[in-house]
This record gives structure tokens, C-alpha cells and sequence, in this order.
């Protein structure tokens, strides 16, 4: 009955895909891009002048969401099927060049030295800088008549505007990024002589000891300031100043009172250079290359200033005193280090200041652990190993698989048996090809570079040296956030509860919407799965809103109540409730739903008979109802359990692990190693292969469990 | 079942109540995000909106490509014809293999009822790029049938699963009488199993469509072109690496979310009147 709806929409599947598929004509030059607002249309402006300008090859712009860009780049690149030009910031250029994936290009000398040295990486020059980003001093003229010049200006100005209601300096001070300019201004650096990391310094100890005068002591700057609550609080008048780049622009309202000066002497902010890049697989780097020099050259600067709001890679005078100022502050810019270790310099820095914000450490201590941390996850690779201790415990793994399967079948006539069932097979052929194929060999593909181990574009094999380090915990404590068992406790305990909680709330509901005297019942049930059908990235961030220490919902609730205000990320327990409480918000609609499907399995007068032999309530859903839900609902269960298990954009988005990464889960660990921690890919897939191997654990335990229960 | 006391009723209905309201409270700052002429994300503890206009969604409605393109009716387009044949292909694929895990013994069965299951344990960290190298291999990149391909595995194991609990609850006296009145196996299963089982149907149904609907990161990794892009990944270009849209995203969001309620109404009819339809007792 559905065969002819599935054809037809096969149909208008391949007819829409044969329609998308049309290949880019050869001349064509395509650029890929995360640019949004001003800067993409300031970009598409240039690219309509350059057409016109260049008829026969033609650049072909192509918008990409930011969050996945870095990855498509990765995926794409080295397999040819990547763009002719890409626009990125030049902080990765480290990584990018030693995989391979950038061609080189002549350095031009018109450029802002900060500028060129950014773009420099070993001996060659890779991309031609656009524009250039650094933090900057916003404040309100309105309160304040003339920008500090130095730092205790600053805070004297900020002191006298902080009021009950209002913050002389607001800024996101828990982010390494707006306080660099403090570390690098005391003359700290990431990395000494020979790439050695060097965060456990004076500057380091001077950083974090204004962040904590500024929220701590002087509080002249709210506690868990995020860029959201900057902007909020700076539209409505409530911040005299603030740190923040220029991005910030975009967030303001239109009748916001906003003036720019560079961050007071002795700040030297970071700097970041978006850059035009030509990946090495550029089908015609000739041609790349020309566009590349012509759309970043002088022809193009207007649209660039007057469009895109950006501030130029070379010395330029600027009308707008927003640009003027911001350009001065490039002027004192050191560029973000672009070697692959810098990476990783981000996550024990933000700890660090964490910490101390928090009041859990002084400064001093806080660095040490900064220091620690990063030498932690710059360990050195594992050495090099012989593949034939691997290769005999693969053998032996398969060769007991093979082993049991015999046993297994000893003595039954599986061959008679298996042609016997043949229509069953048939059944599940299409199912089973498609899953082998498609999900089956990827895996086994991407969890064999668990054997090697990977740093700066090159694989080792290491054997089973992963493992070894993860399961013995080789280089932390076992009770660091950073132990795979620790982490393990913190997903097995967020797993159960979410779990409980969605099972119980969803049955709830379910129970309570199935009646037929409920009129509107149609209405609370659509109502009921908005969590589920509003994309949980915005929910899921309006959340983290609400858990806010100052400006919170729910702490507001709290008060209302009479009671006090909580840090809900400052403690372990509290930011893992914060977590349960919104992945349970999005996740207890889908229950509800199998729960209500579930429940039209079961006769309703078997519940009416039971009522009738004068079974309470809680008797009858105890003894007929749940017992009969079981087979559709354990499905479910068990599913859910392996979903939360990998859950990663909820931990992602509201705790982000805080307090100090206790609350990441086992896959958030993953993705780190992978993507935040100088790409260790390596050890991110034996991190996947150890989750997968626990999963596999749970439900072979749950299995003898139902087993057992049904026996009894 | 007996009307319960008129105390009862408002009881039940006072918890409803709350509890929606409590489901949709963080919802209301999505819709005044969406509604405020700003692109600042709101925090204030007052969700009414104030002052109020369409702008946001008017944007998110008619941007336009380079080229002039209507991007948003494309990428909905796109997105209707994924979701629609993932959900169709989806729910094929699982009817067979729940059906021949509920109905019949063969050798193999518990392994591979435990297969299904454990490919909802792998990862995805470690599975994107070879799922990508694979899909170039297979010259599926760029194209909408890799796109729906990937998404129908993803949703199978939960379907399947969720299909054979519910076939195994449908007394085996109905196929039987038919197969004795001379039906096939395929007749039974298309005639008596499926209809019965809409309950079901639906539930994977929707899963099956949402998998689909609000994936972006592997829709904007496989495809190229921003009029092949899918909704969710449209959506997403309103985050920044700095700063986020948060009025167009919201706008957005809420447009994303409207077609899924409107499925849900559809389906939700099957979820509350399946088995009195056949008219089957146990």
C-alpha cells in the first residue's frame, strides 16, 4: 500500500537530484566562504566587480555554515573535490600546511608587517590577507567622555560607572581570547625557545589576577558574562565599556549610543588575518592564483571598508573613526600563532581563568595548572611500533569469534535451516546491504586509525598504544576530568538520568493524553512536542541563558522564592542538573510519542477488567499496563540510552564542561582530542572504539538482565 | 471506559496545563527573537515582545543567490524531497526487516537483531570522513540520494526495533486464518500486518522525517552548492565564527519547526486510533 507513494518519491528524488548535479562550468573559479552580513555582502559586491572586470573566468562564490567549515575543508581538499579559493582566518595555517592542503603564494610588501608575519609558516608565505580582527575598547559616549589610554584609567572609569544597576566594564571575562591582550601586553608568550610551552609565567600570573580583580574583587564586570549577556546589557545602556571585536557591531541595536578606542596601553590584543587561500588541489592554481592576487589587491579595498566594515591588511586612513580605531589597535596586534600546537593552548588557558574566576584557585596556582595541562595534551607521540603484535591480537580476536560461531552452530543444520528461511532473509536483505555498507565499513575504516597516532600531518603506527593510554590513564590522575574512567562515571551517571527522567515524564504524559473524555487532548499533544520539532541549538543556548547566575530565569524563580541565587556552572553537580534538565526538556517529547503509539497495542479492556476486580490505579498501571508496553517501549529505552550516551551538542552547548571539564561526556572528550587538541585523530577514534566497546557492554548486560526477568 | 468525576478532570487538566506551560516558556524567547527588530540574542526575564516586526522572517524568506536564485524555496524544496523519500525509504526498509524479525526464526536472528542495534553505538566522530570518502567513491556527493541514503541507515535501527516490538504485540491467529483462507505471506503482511501496526508506522515515521529534517552537518559537508543545501544547514549560516544572527536564526527556527507540527497533526490521527480501526481484539 505504501509501494507506490515510496516509488513516487524516489522518483522526484532522482528527478531533483539529476536537476542539483549540473557540474560547474571549467572556467569557473569557485570560492568558498563563512562570511555572514556585511562582510558576505562587502564579498559578493567584489566578487560582481571582478566578473564584470574578468568575463571569462568567473569566480563563483559559495556561502558555508561556519560550524562545519573547517571539516569540509579537511574532507574535501585532499580528495580534489575542494574549491579553487577559500577565505579563512589565518590561525590554522600550521595544521593546513603540514596536511598538505594549502599552496604556497609570493608575499606582497605593501602589506601591514603583522599581517604578513601572520600568513608566514616555516619559510613560505600561503594565503594574501583580507582584513584584520583584533578586541577593542566599545564604550558609551554618553557616560564616558574620552577612552582610557592606559589600564588604571580604565578601571577608575569603570569603578565610578558601576552602580546597582549598571557595569563599568562588561566583557566576557571566563574567554582566553578577550584577556590575551593582558598575557601578551606583560610580555607573555605561548611558546619559548625550541616550541616549548610557556603559560606558567608572570604575564600569565598578571592576566589572571586583573580578570579576578575585575570580577572578583572589584566587580565592576557581571560574574559568567557571555558575549550574549555583553550585548544585552550594552544595548540597554547598563555597560559604560566593553571588550569586544568587531563583530560585536552586528550584535548592537540600531540607537545604541557606541564609540570605539583601541584596549589601553599595555594590551597588545591577538590578532587574527582572514585570508584568501588556495588549496593544493586547486584545479588550476594558475588561475587561483591570479584571482586570488587581484580580488585581495587595492582595486577591492573599498568594498571591503566601506561595505564590510573591515579593517584593511594594509596601511590605510580611515574616515570612519569605528575602522580608525579598531586599525589603530592592529597597529599594537601580535597574530595569533599559527603553528599546531596553538591549538591546544586554548583549553587549559580557559581553565585557568576559570578557576581563578571562580575563586577555586589563585592565580598563581591556576597557571601552574595551565602549564601542566598543556604539556599534558602536548605529550610526545607514542614511539613507532611493529604492526605484528596488533596484527596476532586482531588474529586472535577473530579467530575466537570464529571459534564460538562454531560452537554455536555445532550440530544444528544451519545450511537446511538458512535455505528453509529464505524469504526472511529476503526481508531483510535491503536493510542489512544499506547498513553494512553505509554505516558498518565506515566505521571499521575510521576506528583502524586508532592504531595510529597523528600530530602535524603525519601518522605513526602505534599500535595499541592508545588504548594503553586511555585505559591506564598514563599521563593524568584517574580522578582528573581528563581520565577516560572519571569521564566514563560522568556519562554512565548523565546517561541515567536523562533516561529516567525522559521515560518517566514522556509515560506520564502519555497516560494522561490517551483518555477519550480529553476534549482537547489533540491540542496539548502538538503543543507538547515544540521541544522536539525548534532545532535544539537556539533552545538549547536559551537554556544556558536561563541558568545565567545574575540575569537567569530560573535563579530569578529561586529568588522569588526566597531563596538564594545558585552558580549553577561553578559546581559539578549543579552544572550536570543544568545539562539533565534541558537535554530532558528536548528529549521527553519523543517518549511521549512512542509511548502513546506503544499504548495502542494494549486492549483497553483489560485495563477496564481489572478495574472491575477493584485494581488501584497504581495496580493497573504497575501490573497490566507497563508489562504489556514492554516490548514496544524497551526498543526505545535502549535507544535512548545509546543516544544520550553520545549526546554531544547538549554538553557542548550549556556547561561546555565547566566546572574545569568535569561535566563533558565521553564523546565530547572525543571530539576534543579530534578537533581542539592539536587534531590527534588517533586518539579520538580510540576514544570512539572505547565508546563503542562500553555500549556494546551495556547492552549485553541489559540483555542477561531482560533474560532473567522474563525467566522469573 | 467511564467519564471519571468533573474533580478528576480538572485535576488532569490543571497538570496538563502547567506542564505545557512550562514546555513552552523557553519557546517564548525564540518567538521574541524572532519578532525584535534586533539580531542581539534576548536574555531580559520579560519574553513579550516589544516593539514587534516580520523583518527577520521576511529575510529569512527571500534571500536570494548571486545569481538571483530564491534560496529559501529552494533549500525547502530540497528539504521536503530528503526528509519525504528518507521517511519513505526509511519506513520500507524497516517494515521488511521488523516484519522478518517478528514472524520468522532463522539462524542469525538475534545476531542480527543486535547488529542493528549496536550501529547506533558507532560514533560519528570517527565516521564522517570515511562516510565521505565512500560517497565520492560511490559518486554520491553533491546529490540528494547519498544525502537521503545516509539518513534513511541512520533512522533504520531505532525503526526496525521499534516495528518488531510492535508486530509482536498483533495476535499471529489473524495471518494464520488468512493463511489458511489462502493468502500469501506478502498478502498477510501488506493486508493484515501493516495496517494494524499504524500506530507504529507513524511513530517511525516521524523519526524517520525529523533524522532528516534538522541534520546539517553532514548536509553541508556532502553538498556544494548553496541552492543544494537543506534548510537546517541555511539555517545554520546564520552562526558566525563570532557572532550569531540570533533574529534571523530564530526566525528561521521557527519556520524549520512549522512543517514537522503540521506532520505530527497528520500522524498523530494513526497514533490514537490504531487498533480500533481494524477492530482487533487480543
Amino acid at each position: 500500500m505504501r509501494t507506490p507513494l515510496t516509488i513516487a518519491w524516489i522518483g522526484v528524488t532522482l528527478a531533483a537530484w539529476a536537476f542539483l548535479a549540473t557540474p560547474a562550468a571549467a572556467e569557473e573559479l569557485v570560492l568558498w566562504h563563512a562570511y555572514t552580513g556585511a562582510e558576505r555582502e562587502a564579498l559578493e559586491q567584489a566578487v560582481e566587480r571582478y566578473n564584470t572586470r574578468n568575463p571569462g573566468a568567473p569566480i563563483v562564490p559559495t556561502a558555508l555554515p561556519y560550524g562545519c567549515y573547517t571539516n569540509k575543508l579537511r574532507s574535501a581538499i585532499p580528495r580534489g573535490n575542494g574549491p579553487d579559493l577559500f577565505i579563512s582566518g589565518h590561525d590554522q595555517i600550521g595544521g593546513w600546511v603540514d596536511a598538505g592542503l594549502l599552496h604556497p603564494m609570493e608575499p606582497d610588501p605593501q602589506l601591514l608587517p603583522q599581517a604578513l608575519q601572520a600568513v608566514q609558516y616555516g619559510e613560505q608565505s600561503w594565503g594574501c590577507p583580507l582584513a584584520c580582527k583584533v578586541a577593542a575598547l566599545y564604550y558609551n559616549p554618553q557616560l564616558i567622555d574620552a577612552p582610557p589610554a592606559t589600564r588604571d584609567e580604565m578601571m577608575a572609569l569603570a569603578r565610578q560607572h558601576t552602580t546597582g544597576e549598571t557595569f563599568g566594564l562588561a566583557y566576557e571575562a571566563s574567554n582566553f581570547y578577550y584577556n590575551a591582550g593582558w598575557f601578551l601586553g606583560a610580555g607573555g608568550e605561548f611558546f619559548g625557545d625550541e616550541g616549548a610551552i610557556t603559560l606558567d609565567t608572570p604575564a600569565m600570573v598578571e592576566m589572571l589576577s586583573f580578570a579576578r580583580d575585575v570580577v572578583y574583587t572589584e566587580r565592576v564586570c557581571p560574574e559568567e558574562a557571555t558575549s550574549v549577556l555583553v550585548a544585552q546589557l550594552f544595548n540597554e545602556g547598563r555597560a559604560a565599556m566593553v571588550i569586544n571585536g568587531p563583530w560585536f557591531l552586528s550584535q548592537l541595536d540600531q540607537d545604541t549610543p557606541r564609540a570605539v578606542a583601541p584596549l589601553p596601553a599595555p594590551a597588545k590584543p591577538l590578532l587574527t588575518v582572514e585570508t584568501l587561500f588556495i588549496p593544493a588541489t586547486a584545479s588550476d592554481p594558475g588561475a587561483s592564483l591570479a584571482a586570488a592576487a587581484a580580488l585581495a589587491g587595492p582595486d577591492y579595498d573599498d568594498l571591503r571598508v566601506e561595505v564590510g566594515q573591515q579593517v584593511l591588511a594594509r596601511p590605510a586612513d580611515y574616515r570612519d573613526p569605528v575602522l580608525a580605531a579598531f586599525a589603530a589597535g592592529v597597529a599594537e596586534a601580535v597574530a595569533t600563532p599559527s603553528r599546531p600546537q596553538m591549538s591546544l593552548m586554548w583549553e587549559p588557558s580557559q581553565i585557568a581563568i576559570r578557576k581563578v574566576l571562580r575563586g577555586a584557585a589563585t592565580p598563581e596556582e591556576a597557571a601552574e595548572f595551565a602549564q601542566r595541562r598543556a604539556e599534558i595534551l602536548n605529550r610526545p607521540l607514542p614511539p613507532q611500533a611493529s604492526p605484528w603484535p596488533t596484527l596476532v591480537v586482531l588474529g586472535l580476536l577473530c579467530l575466537a569469534g570464529a571459534v564460538w560461531a562454531v560452537r554455536r552452530t555445532r550440530g544444528k543444520k544451519v545450511g537446511a535451516q538458512m535455505w528453509q528461511a529464505r524469504s526472511a532473509y529476503a526481508y531483510l536483505a535491503p536493510a542489512v546491504v544499506a547498513m553494512l555498507l553505509l554505516v558498518v565499513l565506515p566505521f571499521v575504516t575510521g576506528s583502524a586509525l586508532s592504531l595510529f597516532a597523528h600530530r602535524a600531518g603525519e601518522y605513526r603506527f602505534v599500535g595499541l598504544a592508545n588504548f594503553w593510554s586511555i585505559l591506564t590513564s598514563q599521563d593524568y590522575a584517574i580522578t582528573d576530568p581528563l581520565s577516560f574512567w572519571f569521564t566514563l562515571g560522568v556519562t554512565t551517571l548523565w546517561t541515567a538520568l536523562n533516561v529516567f527522567f525522559h521515560v518517566s515524564i514522556g509515560m506520564a504524559l502519555a497516560l494522561l493524553l490517551r483518555d477519550p473524555w480529553m476534549k482537547l487532548r489533540g491540542i496539548y499533544r502538538v503543543l507538547l512536542i515544540v521541544p522536539w520539532a525548534v532545532p535544539n541549538y537556539i533552545t538549547a543556548l536559551i537554556w544556558k541563558g536561563m541558568f545565567n547566575k545574575q540575569f537567569g530565569a530560573i535563579n530569578g524563580l529561586l529568588e522569588l522564592l526566597g531563596l538564594e541565587p545558585v552558580a549553577w556552572f561553578s559546581g559539578f553537580w549543579t552544572a550536570l542538573a543544568a545539562n539533565v534538565c534541558t537535554n530532558t526538556w528536548l528529549g521527553f517529547p519523543f517518549m511521549m510519542v512512542v509511548t502513546l503509539g506503544a499504548l495502542q497495542s494494549i486492549p483497553r479492556d483489560l485495563e477496564e477488567a481489572a478495574e472491575v476486580d477493584g485494581a488501584s490505579r497504581w495496580q493497573r498501571f504497575r501490573h497490566v499496563t507497563l508489562p504489556l508496553l514492554r516490548p514496544a517501549l524497551l526498543p526505545a529505552v535502549v535507544l535512548g540510552t545509546v543516544w544520550t550516551f553520545n549526546m554531544f551538542n547538549i554538553i557542548y552547548l550549556v556547561s561546555g564542561g565547566e566546572p574545569d571539564g568535569a561535566t563533558e561526556i565521553l564523546i565530547s572528550e572525543a571530539y576534543r582530542w579530534a578537533f581542539t587538541r592539536e587534531a590527534q585523530y588517533g586518539y579520538a577514534a580510540a576514544y570512539a572504539v572505547m565508546i563503542f566497546g562500553v555500549l556494546v557492554m551495556y547492552t549485553q548486560v541489559t540483555d542477561r538482565l531482560t533474560r532473567r526477568y522474563k525467566e522469573v | 471506559m467511564k467519564t471519571p468525576s468533573l474533580l478528576h478532570r480538572v485535576l488532569v487538566h490543571c497538570v496538563l496545563i502547567l506542564v505545557t506551560l512550562a514546555t513552552l516558556y523557553p519557546i517564548l524567547w525564540v518567538i521574541k527573537m524572532a519578532l525584535s527588530p534586533s539580531q542581539a540574542f534576548s536574555l531580559s526575564p520579560n519574553p513579550i515582545p516589544w516593539p514587534i516586526t516580520l523583518d527577520n522572517f521576511v529575510d529569512v524568506l527571500t534571500t536570494t543567490d548571486m545569481a538571483g536564485h530564491w534560496l529559501f524555496g529552494r533549500q525547502l524544496l530540497n528539504s521536503v524531497v530528503v526528509s519525504a523519500a528518507t521517511m519513505a525509504v526509511g519506513i520500507f526498509l524497516a517494515c521488511t526487516a521488523g516484519y522478518a524479525f517478528s514472524r520468522f526464526t532463522f539462524p542469525g536472528r538475534e545476531m542480527g537483531m543486535k547488529g542493528f542495534l549496536i550501529t547506533q553505538m558507532f560514533p560519528g566522530v570517527v565516521m564522517a570522513i570515511p562516510l565521505y570518502i565512500l560517497l565520492d567513491r560511490l559518486h554520491l556527493l553533491n546529490s540528494l540520494v547519498g544525502l537521503c541514503l545516509v539518513y534513511s541507515v541512520t533512522a533504520i535501527p531505532f525503526c526496525v526495533w521499534m516495528l518488531k516490538g510492535y508486530f509482536d504485540t498483533i495476535p499471529r491467529e489473524l495471518e494464520e486464518a488468512a493463511i489458511m483462507d489462502g493468502a500469501s505471506q506478502w498478502m498477510v503482511f501488506t493486508r493484515i500486518v501493516l495496517p494494524l501496526s499504524r500506530p507504529a508506522i507513524a511513530v517511525t515515521a516521524l523519526f524517520c522525517f525529523m533524522t532528516a529534517w534538522n541534520e546539517f552537518i553532514l548536509a553541508a559537508t556532502f553538498m556544494n552548492a548553496e541552492t543544494a543545501y537543506t534548510l537546517p544547514v541555511a539555517l545554520q549560516h546564520y552562526v558566525g565564527d563570532y557572532s550569531t544572527e540570533w533574529g534571523h536564526f530564530a526566525a528561521g527556527a521557527i519556520l524549520v519547526s512549522i512543517p514537522v507540527m503540521a506532520l505530527f497533526m497528520v500522524l498523530q490521527r494513526h497514533l490514537v486510533e490504531g487498533l480500533t480501526a481494524g477492530g482487533v481484539k487480543g
